[in-house]
């Protein structure tokens, strides 16, 4: 069996030293009422040879980044990631650590989660930020959970139709027992209408949530929510794309109050959907409230810098049911991830990557536009995502795309009926023009494919 | 030797007009975003990253990698982790581009080898646990835990039922109360009794009609197999409540009982641990939760299902409590899970809870004559020994102990946890251990007990730095560098 080391010699010695006269005699107390009395219903063990064998299939099967060009978006990018990044992270010493209980055997981890914290908060200018929390979604969560113990704010919880409706599913789920209640702020043209906000927003509203880029792509009016949300004394919440940060405003620029993203574009694999990593980042004024590990600098007993777990009397293993969160873990595999894509990206390099992945988005939309019957769906500002509207079914064209060899985009359908034909599409800095211009004319084809089928389907009915 | 050149903070070591990742002309002719986008969109101050080339990237993080222990190069007897090897096939399996590279949000049709892992994932875990449905969802132990317990309030608000308390007994994780909280209900601490099981008298005197949830660790976290289990399970089911099963320790029974045999209706797994994911400093982790037939339609959504035109998302869940996260779940650790389930088989598993409980013991039965062993001298997967007596006859503490065994190549076990037992020492070896490193653990720390109490309070003494002030930390607390 691989992974054990007993040999039969070894188990009789040690049963001898335990006084037991078998390893059966060891579970003695578990009641024999409840013992399996048959072999678990799980296939036979495979060698290393077969597993491969059986993986090697099953992964060949899935078309991936890899063996398709990707448009797919929604939270999780084909950015590309430097081998630096694996190579760092496949270091035994980083890989088979475990919680940072013991700093002296652990200033490793520890000084690269204080830098991770360090360009997190540089990247969003923002005071401060945690080690990481699971992902956007749950980190939103958090991010409302401090802002209502930040505010006593028991009321509401304003959120935007435009955050991603996977994360406002999972922060509704989280509050579904709690208190407060979540309450939608219409985005009739793509970003949060002010004035439902305004009418919305009073002295109940604990915080305001808000996506920049938004799901559908679009920028929103930061600076301009900013100030009304503030003029109630409720907290601004923003989640933010990372990689846009090279060109946009970044949240502490608008004054934001917690800032929380999706970090996946740093340097992680897609892997279906995990693990990723939430990243948190607040004002200082919050910093007996933020959820999560943090890091922070001391001197050991000698006076030598070094680097702690600290501000635990947050946390659920001393405060329990009072702690202001159940967080246990953080990603901290991913954040060091995130920490050395950062210092291999620079500060030019964001900017560029963010360049590429803007220029390139917009010359594909222009030659989308150019499809007959497709146009954008908003007429907004972007950065690298857009929403197109098209004649027939979105879905249509990207089953269609698949034989291309193309994983398409979003059809919006799938969260809401009434935009069966609207399409979102994502394009990072690994897209080439050819691929664009391939992708366009494949595009254009199937939409023409699609639109000739719904109309006989139609005449037939 | 002298690591302190590569070792200075990144932006210590950054020097202006490094670069590492370049990236490509723009092929395109599209105007830019300075061209395109209105001035109050645009930073107009430039991000504050360090700038580095990559082989100062690379000597600044492997060097850092050096301060670290790590299971590749130390025994980390850390009691509760389970800090078993981690295979590295997984490693080179869990890479394939056909499982790392394949998007969240891609159609069912274009990654069924992916659905098929996790389906047939779904179903090794509800036979593991004798349960009925499993949510793969939660990223972590601590998430699971919240996952159930919204699925027991969405049970019981389906039933109509108002349910508000949910019992925990002391010896439990501080993520069990912290969990319900979050999920809107009161929690009552139950007593332990002087062998370290639930003391059935609290129990009863606390079980009521409000009485949602019975959340036990068993075997619970001093290492002991709560054999008044059917008892208890059978009393909180009388009451009309629904016991939930911390899975924190699943090392010790894999194939020998089953959660559901003894009467669990909900439980999480914590696959980094049981089934060895990366440990990676502290995550990720991933906490699916397996449940009891009636609350099957209350889990998140998606579960996958197997169709006729093959497997499939299933998010027609109109009684789900929705979601805990976005997109399907921690499925790299879940595929590490899926590998090591599939390389140890049915006869593989029992065998792993069998060695890890002899492990234990043996490891015990070294160390009793030397330090107090406060439940007896027999555990499961692991025990809590006590320094209190040292502590007493010679000032030495937990921490002292646990510091100077890093001196010695060892991580300290967990200390100062369970909060039930004084100056407690937590050791798990797990089961990939060998006798040989057992044996000269336990002689180290006997070899440690004698050793003068002046010399361990200032230990480590071989490490780059000993005994940080945490005091410090906390009062002033500085959570980034700046200039």
């Amino acid at each position: 069996m691989p992974y054990l080391l007993n040999t039969p010699d070894d188990k009789n010695e040690m049963l001898k030293s335990i006084g037991a006269s078998s390893i059966d005699d060891l579970f003695s107390n578990i009641p024999e009422s409840v013992r399996l009395k048959r072999p678990l219903d799980i296939p036979k063990a495979l060698t290393e040879i077969e597993l491969t064998r059986h993986i090697d299939r099953l992964a060949n099967s899935n078309l991936s980044a890899d063996s398709a060009v990707c448009f797919l978006g929604g939270g999780s990018y084909d950015h590309f990631i430097p081998a630096v990044v694996d190579m760092v992270a496949s270091r035994s010493e980083f890989y088979t650590a475990y919680t940072p209980y013991q700093a002296e055997a652990s200033q490793g981890s520890l000084q690269a989660f204080y830098e991770f914290q360090t360009m997190i908060s540089q990247l969003t200018a923002m005071d401060i930020s945690n080690s990481s929390l699971y992902e956007a979604g749950s980190g939103l969560a958090e991010a409302i959970l401090m802002a209502m113990s930040v505010t006593g704010r028991m009321g509401k919880v304003l959120v935007a139709e435009s955050v991603h409706p996977e994360y406002r599913l999972s922060f509704t789920t989280y509050l579904a027992n709690l208190e407060p209640t979540v309450v939608t702020v219409s985005c009739p043209e793509g970003k949060i209408c002010l004035n439902d906000l305004a009418s919305k927003l009073d002295e109940t509203v604990s915080c305001v949530i808000v996506q920049h880029p938004n799901f559908f792509g679009n920028l929103e009016e930061v600076e301009e929510i900013a100030k009304l949300v503030h003029s109630k004394g409720a907290l601004f919440i923003v989640a933010y794309d990372p990689i846009s940060l090279g060109i946009l405003k970044k949240p502490g620029d608008y004054d934001a109050d917690i800032a929380v993203a999706e970090g996946q574009c740093l340097g992680n694999p897609m892997i279906y959907g995990g693990p990723y990593l939430g990243l948190l980042s607040c004002k200082e004024a919050f910093v007996r409230k933020i959820p999560g590990r943090l890091v922070g600098q001391t001197v050991d007993r000698k006076g030598k810098r070094c680097w702690v777990l600290t501000l635990q009397t947050r946390e659920q293993h001393i405060r329990r049911e009072k702690a202001t969160s159940n967080i246990c873990t953080n990603q901290g595999l991913f954040a060091l991830r995130a920490a050395v894509f950062l210092a291999a990206i620079g500060p030019k390099g964001l900017t560029e990557t963010a360049e590429l992945c803007f220029r390139k988005a917009h010359f594909l939309m222009d030659l989308l536009c150019k499809i007959p019957g497709v146009k954008p769906k908003f007429n907004l500002p972007f950065f690298k995502e857009f929403t197109i509207e098209l004649p027939c079914n979105a879905q249509m064209v990207i089953n269609s795309l698949i034989e291309d060899g193309i994983l398409a985009g979003l059809s919006q359908g799938r969260w809401s009926k009434d935009l069966a034909n609207v399409m979102t599409i994502a394009v990072t800095e690994k897209r080439t023009r050819s691929e664009l211009e391939n992708y366009a004319a494949a595009f254009g084809a199937a939409v023409t494919a699609a639109s000739s089928q719904e109309k006989s389907k139609a005449l037939k009915s | 030797m002298d690591k302190s050149q590569s070792t200075g903070l990144l932006f210590e070591i950054s020097h202006k007009g490094r670069r590492c990742h370049l990236l490509p002309d723009c092929d395109v002719p599209t105007k830019t975003s300075a061209e395109l986008l209105d001035k109050k969109y645009l930073s107009n101050d430039p991000t504050h990253l360090p700038e580095m080339a990559e082989i100062d990237i690379v000597r600044h993080f492997v060097n850092l990698s050096t301060k670290n222990m790590a299971i590749d190069c130390n025994f980390y007897p850390l009691g509760s982790c389970t800090m078993k090897y981690n295979p590295k096939r997984h490693e080179r399996l869990g890479s394939l581009s056909g499982l790392a590279h394949v998007h969240p949000l891609q159609d069912d049709q274009t990654c069924q080898g992916m659905l098929e892992i996790l389906w047939e994932m779904q179903n090794y875990l509800a036979e593991i646990a004798g349960l009925d449905g499993v949510s793969l969802q939660p990223a972590a132990g601590a998430q699971g835990e919240l996952t159930a317990l919204l699925v027991a309030a969405a049970y019981f608000r389906d039933k109509k039922e108002k349910r508000t308390k949910v019992l925990i007994p002391d010896s439990a994780h501080g993520t069990n109360p912290a969990s319900a909280a979050i999920a809107g209900f009161d929690t009552i601490t139950i007593k332990s009794n002087a062998r370290g099981r639930v003391d059935m008298e609290d129990l009863i005197s606390k079980i009521d009609s409000q009485t949602a949830v019975f959340m036990i660790t068993n075997p619970n976290t001093l290492g002991l197999f709560d054999e008044q289990i059917v008892q208890i399970t059978e009393l909180i089911h009388k009451a009309g409540g629904l016991v939930y099963l911390d899975g924190a320790n699943m090392n010790a029974i894999l194939g020998i009982t089953r959660p559901g045999d003894f009467g669990a209706d909900m439980m999480h797994y914590n696959v980094h641990k049981t089934f060895t994911g990366p440990h990676g400093a502290g995550g990720p982790g991933s906490g699916p939760i397996a449940v009891r037939k009636q609350l099957i339609p209350f889990l998140p959504a998606p579960l996958i299902i197997k169709t006729t035109e093959g497997f499939k998302l299933d998010y027609d869940r109109p009684k789900s409590i929705g979601r805990v996260r976005s997109f399907f779940g921690n499925v790299g650790i879940l595929l590490r899970g899926y590998f090591y389930i599939r390389t140890l088989g049915p006869d593989g598993l029992k065998q792993v809870s069998q060695n890890a409980v002899l492990n234990a013991n043996y490891l015990l039965s070294l160390v009793k004559e030397a330090f107090d062993v406060p439940h007896g001298d027999r555990c499961m997967h692991e025990f809590v020994a006590s320094a209190r007596t040292l502590r007493r006859d010679k000032k030495i503490s937990a921490m002292d102990i646990g510091k100077r065994l890093l001196d010695y190549g060892y991580h300290a076990p967990t200390v100062y946890f369970p909060l039930v037992v004084s100056e407690a020492m937590m050791m798990e070896p797990t089961e990939t251990e060998s006798k040989e490193t057992l044996d000269h653990f336990a002689k180290t720390l006997i070899k440690i007990r004698d050793e003068d109490a002046d010399f361990l309070h200032d230990a480590p003494h071989t490490l780059d730095i000993s005994r940080p002030d945490e005091v410090k930390a906390a009062k002033e607390p500085m959570l980034r560098w700046k200039k």
